[in-house]
């Protein structure tokens, strides 16, 4: 079974071809059978090869691609505990927001484009996490860029949506930048970009921390561009622009967690770069932060979770960053299940209002959407950490490490998690209580969602509600600990990220976790339930600190001022100045003097130097191919 | 014997088209590009089964007396390296006749001839093993695209031409100064008379001292760095390409710009190791001004085809930067591997973009990109293609421009983490400039004047289809090209001479 590996990313592409050279030939019915037939069936086989690993690492090779001197690139996958843990995850939330999709595309016309598209993005995904070397994972990388584009920009005609597309790829190529660079490097110092030879050298051979710090900052820069972290998130909030099921696929539960991957794959990299790794924790402890105090007053819904996102991502690095790689892979996971719920909800409710996103226009949905209440509800407690809801376990593991790193991160790691409480208890409110605050056509138009997008939900409140009992805090019951064990092989050997037995300390710092947490779903419900309050519909009335932080800080206008018209400015002026009055000034003042010289001699001749050049190629070329016959 | 047939064939139907009349001439022309690219594909074949067996194939040399009592020898021969640049001469004549069978040129036997006569040229300079051969194809193809742009183009032609003229000619005259120079050099041997063969131009050219060395380097980049172009010999090409007919646009950026960057490999490289010391450093740092430069330039352009004429000197910037960042004696292929792999590849998406200019220019009347939007609207076809082609050119994985400039990258890293750290800019700014083009054209809401915009034609969508094709065929499936050159890139690397090991 595991030597059918590579099927699993050749099913989805399968269903990409299919659909894409099918296109409007196809019935609705059978884009669905054949998009969502394609991942499931990637699922079977990778639940398949789940029960069958047993703890081994196996390479599966499919095709010849690079071969230039030392360098000896293929298409081959490695499965191990890390890849099939992930590939799990994107084949199984991948089918069910297929099948989401199906009901909440239903009415658009490109409905076929919109399945090739994600039947593309769930192949490029798999190859990123399945490839046996960074090419491979390079090429799933870029290719999971390219289908973010494709959806951003999905609804075409909206030229926001095409400005919050081109952006998305342009931010990430930064990113991508230093990731081939990191990837350059590496291929230099250890003559391979295979994971098995590079990163067994690196375990025997790791006296370089210059070359690996540089490597693994290479390579974080990459992973900031791919999972949103400072300085290049941006454009992760304007993603939002794409279809909900693709926001939460794309821009939650799958890609934006491949930085996150890589870093872990690349553990015993980071464990001898001590630089690089500090820097991805304190970058992440920034992010999470940062990121929740902007979703504190965002008002649309989509934003809030985006913001939020951002902010859990952030949390994932400070994990791997305190050496927590198991803790960091888990809250991906635990991230999946409850942010992909999350955003589908969102989903269902942007359905029933008729497209509306702002939360000040809604309020007391509850009723109406009874399904889509409950499961949103289980999904912001899983976010808020309340135990027993999976959020919990996965960042309390993180916290707890943070704390054994440095107290002051996990004193960070705290504020950002009550702020998520808040901010999530806030929307939660908003949402679906209270009275309603749309119009009244919106009010009678208001309905839950169809089968194949409530079945979704629930699957995926359960998971929420229960996935975090695969990790619970204790060194002998921690099940996902034992699974990845075989991944973070060569990392242990520097920095064990294993958990210890329970203990008073841990049962301090989770009940102070709790009680936080707690204290900020109060201050919500007592805001935005007790007290009814609605935040204000015009902006300009906020406070200024308030208003700084409603405009996200200003950053998006910054790195225009200081990136984007700089550069429109130097290629503007550039092309008038330099190009045109310049060098090529310069070019035809020595034509013309040519010319000039050439108007002096001309005496018999008609002054025409180009003629006579030509003429005396011609001459000298007639006069060799006589000589030639 | 193959070899100096793939040279006669396209010029005896050039010869061929003078002689005929009538609308019949693409046909004849595109029939005559059809069996030279069968003949191509002969040459392939026997080429692979003498690398597999490691014997040389007699039939793909020929080496006989021109003038005798100059030493100049008709010496023409196919290794890997050839090769590629002749099959990617032969795979995209047939296109750009094929992409030009909507349109009706004034006079069009002589256009095709003159087609067809360039192809004879340019494959002469792909496989010339002696210097004066070498240099009279290498005017040879200057001629027919010379006239073609005078009689077929649009608006300034007359300047632009006679600029565009001048400038390359004048480059390669001190190419010529250069190679007489080294042929100067030559040892007698029993004949007493000097000789133009490559071997024993590289051997003359080996016992020179430095300045010597300088001298002649400098003389032969100069007509390379024009042909290509790099900064700042390039101010000829935007005006060329933009007023050029598109078929002549696409002879020039698909192929003749690769006689530049070839000569650098094949004649450049191994001639003066001593000024290659020297100088190969500022040659790097001029190419890798030529990738951020004119990526910068790209983004200020307004007109689309303008928009890809500066992409192909960034594009082309990073293959120079990765030859010349070779340091012999280190044995690391990877800068000279992908740079011909880049050859190849930006041959074919450039062809393709500029088919794709052609395209919307020819229903549109303009590439002032402002003027257009919407397109996908109407053509999704056309778009999806589009996009494959532009993603070849910012070298997504998986579509041929990666291979290459990965391979690039690498060798330039190599050389300097630095140097690759601005080689790669291309990375950003390229979808930077490509994205926004492809979104002020193709996306948005229709517009008035984009909504009378015909579907595509049975030959531009051909066309088009092939070159999307390949564009991932030769990414996912490199092998056939990285093989076929495997050994002579090696072979090529280990002969260079160490000054300074």
């Amino acid at each position: 079974m595991i030597q059918l590996a590579w099927l699993i990313p050749i099913l989805p592409l399968i269903g990409f071809l299919i659909i894409a050279f099918g296109g409007k030939k196809l019935s609705k019915s059978l884009v669905s059978i054949i998009g969502c037939g394609s991942v499931l069936a990637a699922f079977g086989l990778s639940l398949g090869i789940f029960f069958q690993l047993h703890g081994t690492s196996q390479t599966v090779k499919l095709l010849d691609w690079m071969h230039v001197g030392r360098l000896q690139i293929d298409f081959s996958f490695l499965i191990d505990p890390l890849s099939v843990l992930f590939m799990l995850i994107i084949t199984g939330i991948g089918f069910l927001i297929h099948l989401y999709s199906t009901g909440y595309m239903k009415e658009d016309e490109k409905y076929d484009r919109f399945f090739a598209y994600l039947n593309l993005f769930v192949f490029f995904m798999l190859l990123l996490v399945m490839g046996s070397n960074y090419i491979v994972m390079f090429v799933g990388w870029e290719g999971v860029g390219l289908c973010s584009y494709l959806l951003i920009g999905f609804w075409f005609k909206n030229t926001e949506y095409n400005n919050a597309a081109k952006k998305a790829f342009i931010v990430n190529r930064i990113g991508d930048l230093g990731f081939l660079l990191g990837m350059i490097a590496i291929y230099f110092t250890y003559n391979s970009l295979n994971f098995s030879n590079v990163f067994s050298t690196v375990s025997e051979n790791h006296l370089d921390t210059g070359a690996l710090n540089l490597i693994g900052i290479l390579l974080f820069i990459g992973a900031c561009g791919k999972s949103a972290q400072i300085p290049l998130y941006t454009w992760l909030p304007d993603a939002m622009a794409g279809p909900t099921p693709v926001s939460a696929l794309i821009h939650a539960a799958t890609m934006v967690t491949a930085g996150v991957y890589m870093i872990a794959r690349s553990s015993v990299i980071f464990v001898y770069a001590p630089v690089a790794m500090e820097t991805v924790a304190i970058v992440g402890l920034i992010t999470a932060v940062f990121a929740a105090t902007i979703g504190l007053f965002q008002n649309d819904i989509k934003k809030v979770l985006a913001y939020s996102t951002v902010s859990q991502l952030g949390y994932m690095f400070l994990g791997l960053g305190v050496g927590a790689f198991t803790g960091g892979v888990f809250h991906v996971m635990t991230h999946a299940f409850f942010k992909a719920l999350l955003f589908l909800c969102a989903g269902s409710v942007i359905h029933a209002m008729s497209g509306e996103q702002d939360i000040r226009k809604m309020g007391g949905l509850k009723k109406a959407l009874p399904i889509t209440h409950l499961t949103f509800l289980i999904g912001t407690i899983a976010i808020s950490g309340l135990p027993p809801f999976s959020g919990f376990f996965s960042k309390d593991e993180i916290l707890a490490h943070a704390y054994e790193h440095n107290k002051l991160y996990w004193l960070f790691g705290i504020i950002a998690s009550m702020m998520t409480a808040f901010y999530m208890f806030r929307l939660y409110y908003l949402t679906f209580h209270g009275p309603f605050r749309g119009t009244e056509d919106q009010k009678h138009h208001l309905h839950e969602s169809p089968k194949s997008m409530t079945i979704p939900l629930v699957i995926l409140a359960v998971l929420a509600a229960v996935g975090g009992f695969f990790g619970i805090p204790d060194e002998h019951k921690h099940l996902l600990h034992d699974y990845l064990k075989p991944a973070f092989t060569y990392a242990s050997a520097q920095i064990n990220d294993a958990p210890e037995a329970f203990n008073l300390q841990e049962a301090l710092l989770m009940i102070f976790a709790v009680i936080a947490a707690a204290a900020s779903i109060f201050a919500a419900w007592y805001l935005y339930k007790k007290k009814n309050m609605v935040p204000i519909a015009n902006e300009s009335d906020l406070p200024e600190l308030q208003r700084l932080v409603y405009h996200k800080y200003y950053v998006d206008e910054f790195y225009n001022a200081i990136i984007r018209k700089p550069m429109d400015w130097i290629s503007d002026k550039g092309y008038k100045f330099i190009e045109i009055r310049f060098i090529d000034a310069i070019v035809n003042g020595m034509g013309t003097m040519v010319k000039w010289s050439g108007s002096v001699v001309r005496l018999a001749q008609s002054g025409n130097i180009g003629f006579y050049m030509f003429a005396m190629t011609l001459a000298i070329i007639v006069m060799l191919l006589v000589k030639l016959f | 014997m193959v070899t100096a047939s793939l040279i006669g064939l396209p010029l005896a139907f050039a010869l061929l088209l003078l002689f005929t009349k009538g609308e019949g001439v693409k046909r004849i022309a595109l029939i005559a590009s059809v069996i030279e690219f069968a003949l191509c594909i002969v040459a392939y074949v026997l080429l692979h089964k003498s690398q597999v067996a490691q014997v040389a194939d007699a039939r793909l040399s020929m080496n006989v007396p021109w003038i005798a009592s100059l030493g100049v020898n008709f010496n023409v021969a196919l290794d890997g390296i050839s090769m590629v640049l002749v099959f990617l001469t032969c795979f995209l004549v047939p296109l750009i006749i094929l992409s030009g069978f909507g349109k009706n040129h004034e006079n069009p036997s002589l256009f095709y001839a003159l087609l067809l006569f360039m192809q004879m040229a340019l494959i002469g300079v792909f496989v010339a093993q002696d210097g004066f051969l070498f240099y009279v194809f290498w005017e040879l193809a200057l001629l027919p695209i010379y006239f073609i742009c005078l009689m077929w183009g649009g608006e300034n032609r007359g300047t632009i031409t006679f600029k565009f003229f001048v400038y390359t000619i004048g480059g390669s005259l001190f190419m010529l100064a250069a190679l007489i120079y080294l042929y100067l050099n030559t040892s007698l041997g029993e004949t007493g008379i000097h000789t133009f063969d490559l071997q024993a131009l590289i051997n003359a050219g080996h016992g020179l001292s430095l300045t010597e060395q300088s001298f002649v380097f400098w003389g032969i980049l100069l007509a390379f760095a024009v042909k290509m172009p790099i900064f700042p010999f390039h101010t000829w090409q935007p005006d060329t390409y933009h007023t050029a007919p598109t078929q002549g646009t696409m002879m020039l950026s698909g192929i003749m710009l690769k006689m530049g960057t070839y000569g650098l490999l094949r004649w450049l490289l191994p001639m003066t190791p001593a000024a290659f010391e020297s100088w190969a450093p500022t040659v790097v740092v001029l190419s890798i001004i030529s990738i951020v430069y004119a990526s910068l330039m790209a983004i200020a352009q307004k007109d689309f085809k303008r928009l890809i004429a500066y992409s192909s000197i960034a594009h082309v910037g990073l293959i120079a930067a990765g030859i010349m960042a070779f340091q012999p004696g280190s044995g690391n292929t990877e800068g000279i591997t992908g740079s011909i792999m880049q050859m190849f590849s930006h041959g074919i998406n450039v062809v393709g973009l500029f088919l794709i200019a052609d395209i919307i220019f020819s229903r549109m009347g303009t590439f002032e990109m402002s003027k257009l939007g919407g397109i996908r609207n109407i053509a999704p076809k056309f778009t999806s293609l589009f996009l494959i082609i532009l993603m070849g050119s910012v070298a997504l994985p998986l579509t041929n421009g990666f291979i290459g400039e990965f391979l690039l990258i690498s060798g330039v890293f190599k050389y300097s983490a630095i140097a690759a750290g601005f080689a790669g800019l291309t990375i950003i700014l390229g979808a930077v400039y490509m994205l926004r083009g492809f979104q002020t054209i193709m996306l948005g809401e229709i517009k008035s004047n984009t909504s009378s915009f015909t579907p595509l034609t049975a030959s531009e969508g051909a066309v088009l289809v092939i070159i999307a094709s390949a564009v991932i065929f030769f990414g996912v499936y490199p092998k056939p090209v990285l093989d076929l050159i495997q050994n002579d890139v090696q072979q090529l690397v280990s002969s260079l001479k160490v000054i300074h090991p």
